[in-house]
């Protein structure tokens, strides 16, 4: 599987979805906390966190004897970067010039 | 629980890069890799312990009214080509600026997927930076923040190309 293929993979299931929305909100969660948040046993919690681990979309971080879950928002900026912004550019520097056009600073 | 202000104002930043810890050591702290991606300017360290960090503004930036240094720091520790401690000080805007220092660490370690990079800014009490890096203000031109430090980093050393004009 490629990066992008495991990024695909792990944005497909709204439990992993609803996961990174938690860690959205407020950052740095522990595994029970995130489990708090859920119906649904610890053990498969931490499955989904593992897939999105491996996807880059979640890293973990020791901080003294907790683990601590962060929000990676690289995978998405890089897919971004790769593909969308091919077909914004145009219109994004049309607008621009637009912009400069009527404010005569152009 | 007593660390949770300073978990949750933590940001971590990862990506993979096909190039080697040495090349991503070199691209974060010379002068002459610094400034081709990213927000650019003119990056110089002294690394060691209580060494300088100095980002001086690119010409560009000087024109638009940025201040000499943008932004500036010092090293806490520095283990090349694996991790990279120090502390970072924003001076392009004065709110942030009067936020002070904040924590920058680099962790650059070789995988089977490429060498693995991870940013971790500790950003308690400097709530205006921690939404410049978070990249919140990237409409209004101010830049994608480490997101999209991280991105154009990857395809300057992947590609040769930087993604920023």
């Amino acid at each position: 599987m490629t990066d992008d293929d495991r990024v695909f993979k792990a944005l497909a299931d709204p439990t992993r979805r609803f996961l990174l929305d938690l860690l959205f909100a407020r950052d740095g969660r522990t595994l029970s906390e995130l489990e708090s948040e859920l119906e649904m046993t610890r053990f498969g919690v931490s499955k989904h966190l593992k897939v999105l681990e491996d996807a880059g979309l979640v890293v973990p971080r020791r901080q003294g004897r907790e683990k601590l879950h962060y929000l990676n928002p690289v995978p998405i900026r890089l897919i971004h970067d790769r593909w969308i912004d091919k077909y914004t550019e145009r219109h994004v520097s049309a607008l621009a010039d637009l912009k400069n056009e009527l404010e005569g600073s152009a | 629980m007593s660390t949770s202000t300073e978990s949750a104002t933590t940001q971590v930043y990862r990506v993979w890069i096909k190039a080697t810890p040495e090349q991503i050591w070199e691209a974060i702290t010379s002068p002459e890799w610094a400034g081709r991606y990213g927000y650019g300017g003119n990056v110089s360290y002294e690394l060691e312990p209580g060494g300088k960090f100095v980002v001086g503004a690119s010409e560009e930036f000087k024109a638009a009214g940025a201040p000499d240094v943008v932004v500036d720091g010092e090293v806490i520790e520095a283990d090349p080509p694996r991790k990279l401690v120090q502390t970072w000080r924003m001076l392009m805007d004065p709110d942030m600026a009067a936020e002070g220092f904040t924590r920058l660490t680099y962790d650059i370690a070789p995988t089977p997927y490429g060498t693995r990079l991870t940013v971790t800014h500790e950003l308690e009490n400097a709530p205006k930076l921690a939404e410049m890096v978070a990249g919140t203000h990237e409409d209004q031109g101010a830049g994608g923040g480490w997101a999209w430090v991280l991105s154009d980093l990857k395809s300057l050393l992947e590609t040769g190309g930087a993604l920023a004009a």
